[in-house]
């Protein structure tokens, strides 16, 4: 029986009488890679956040772990230590070292004493590869390195599940591969985790599933063999294919 | 004419000025940091109150507030003019150290507030862990002229009779008819005092500098 980590019902945004997306409905079971493709303006990046609270959805519910997280006086700061997140353009906080930016969650927000803390840092570093970069300020990492101490710094609170907002849309392309092999380690590893990207590689050989997004609606769910070679919509084909060749290139020949 | 004894004289008013200075100071920063906060974090009305209070506070010079302010709190509570007119500084360098933060919280990116948020932090543990300490560094070296200035406005209490540098060396003049060496020396004292503590300001901008940051 697979269990739901995460259920969006109904979930609508708009801001003003611009709709974002609308009635979106989808279930993340446990362990499950998912990742949201469209074309851009489509409300990827604000699903995800109204998915861990940081922006408000108008209507529509979200339950974590069986709980409803959008129910009125649900603790909101609470809510987002069990929901990992990974930025586009890293946000590491860059007045903290490497260590310093994993810990502070965990120091500050679960209260672990400063050894535990120090701890269980060093070891999600080490789970990204970037141990020996501890003591490095964000300015002197390369971006790749930031994403990977980024995703280490969502992985530090042991969430129920990942939500990666196009981790590797603002890296160079030959520091692509290590971000991606690290999500590609954390999936296998059994993590639950929902990503948007444009990786068309890591969308097939990586995820579960992949959600086909544009114009604010689901068009199609379902795993990728599916949508890319026998979709219910000839659309969705179309955008699979025109997005692997501007940016998959390198990984659809391997 | 005895020089050692003028500038013996009028140096031995420097302990007011340092003095006033390290009250007002702190108490500035003190009041500053608070109504920035509640400037750039506060909501609506709080924000039109802090501005209000800025650009009133910044309007009028600072010996005509320091005569009111004076007054105001001599007529409250019975203070000697020596902690009266250090704590009137030290409510106007609040007006603009709030301004000095408040560009300092605002050059902290939104980015680093939503990551913070992401890890499970309350706005205000935000705000502390992640916004302050950033904008602290980069509000040192504004914050460095602003202490010049206070160092030196610190010689407005002379007008409430306080003997610090200025005033000593006003009764020097006054007394031995030389006012030139009587001001050349007290511009010496300040000129050194504004110095040493804008070197001392650098040498923590620097040691505190975040390594290769973007």
């Amino acid at each position: 029986m697979p269990n739901p980590i995460l259920v969006v019902k109904d979930l609508t945004k708009k801001y003003g009488d611009h709709i974002v997306f609308h009635d979106i409905n989808m279930t993340i079971n446990e362990g499950d890679t998912v990742v949201i493709i469209g074309p851009s303006g489509t409300g990827k990046s604000t699903l995800l956040r109204c998915i861990n609270l940081l922006t408000k959805a108008n209507s529509g519910q979200i339950w974590l772990d069986g709980e409803e997280i959008t129910a009125p006086g649900h603790d909101e700061d609470e809510v987002r230590q069990h929901i990992g997140m990974v930025f586009q353009n890293f946000l590491l906080f860059n007045h903290l070292t490497a260590l310093d930016n994993v810990k502070i969650g965990l120091s500050k927000v679960k209260k672990l004493k400063d050894d535990q803390a120090e701890a269980k840092a060093m070891q999600e570093l080490e789970r990204v590869g970037l141990a020996d970069r501890a003591h490095h300020y964000p300015g002197q990492l390369s971006g790749g390195q930031q994403q990977r101490v980024a995703i280490a710094r969502a992985l530090a609170m042991d969430p129920r599940i990942m939500l990666f907002d196009e981790p590797t849309s603002a890296l160079d392309p030959e520091l692509i591969g290590e971000v991606l092999e690290v999500m590609g380690k954390l999936s296998k590893d059994g993590m639950t985790m929902l990503v948007v990207t444009h990786e068309m590689g890591f969308a097939r050989e990586v995820s579960d599933r992949i959600i086909f997004l544009e114009k604010g609606s689901i068009v199609e769910d379902g795993p990728p063999e599916v949508l890319f070679y026998t979709p219910k919509f000839e659309r969705t084909r179309e955008f699979l294919w025109k997005i692997t060749e501007l940016y998959g290139k390198k990984e659809s020949d391997s | 004419m005895n020089v050692g004894r003028f500038i013996q004289y009028i140096a031995s008013g420097t302990a007011y000025t340092v003095s006033v200075s390290l009250i007002a100071l702190p108490l500035g920063l003190f009041l500053g940091l608070i109504f920035s906060l509640l400037y750039v974090y506060g909501g609506k009305i709080l924000t039109r109150i802090m501005s209000i209070y800025s650009t009133v506070m910044r309007g009028i010079p600072p010996i005509v507030l320091l005569f009111i302010l004076y007054f105001m709190v001599s007529g409250s509570i019975n203070l000697s003019a020596f902690w009266a007119g250090s704590i009137s500084l030290g409510i106007i360098s609040s007006a603009y150290q709030m301004e000095i933060i408040r560009g300092a919280l605002l050059s902290v990116s939104g980015g680093q507030m939503m990551a913070a948020r992401a890890v499970g932090m309350s706005r205000m543990g935000a705000i502390k862990h992640i916004i302050i300490p950033q904008a602290f560094r980069m509000a040192i070296c504004p914050w460095s002229n602003e202490a010049a200035i206070v160092i030196k406005d610190s010689s407005l209490v002379y007008a409430l009779g306080v003997p610090e540098i200025l005033r000593r060396a006003q009764l020097i003049s006054a007394s031995t008819q030389q006012p030139f060496l009587a001001f050349i020396i007290a511009g010496v004292i300040y000129f050194v005092l504004v110095f040493v503590t804008n070197r001392l300001l650098d040498g923590l901008d620097k040691r505190l500098r975040i390594p290769a940051n973007p």
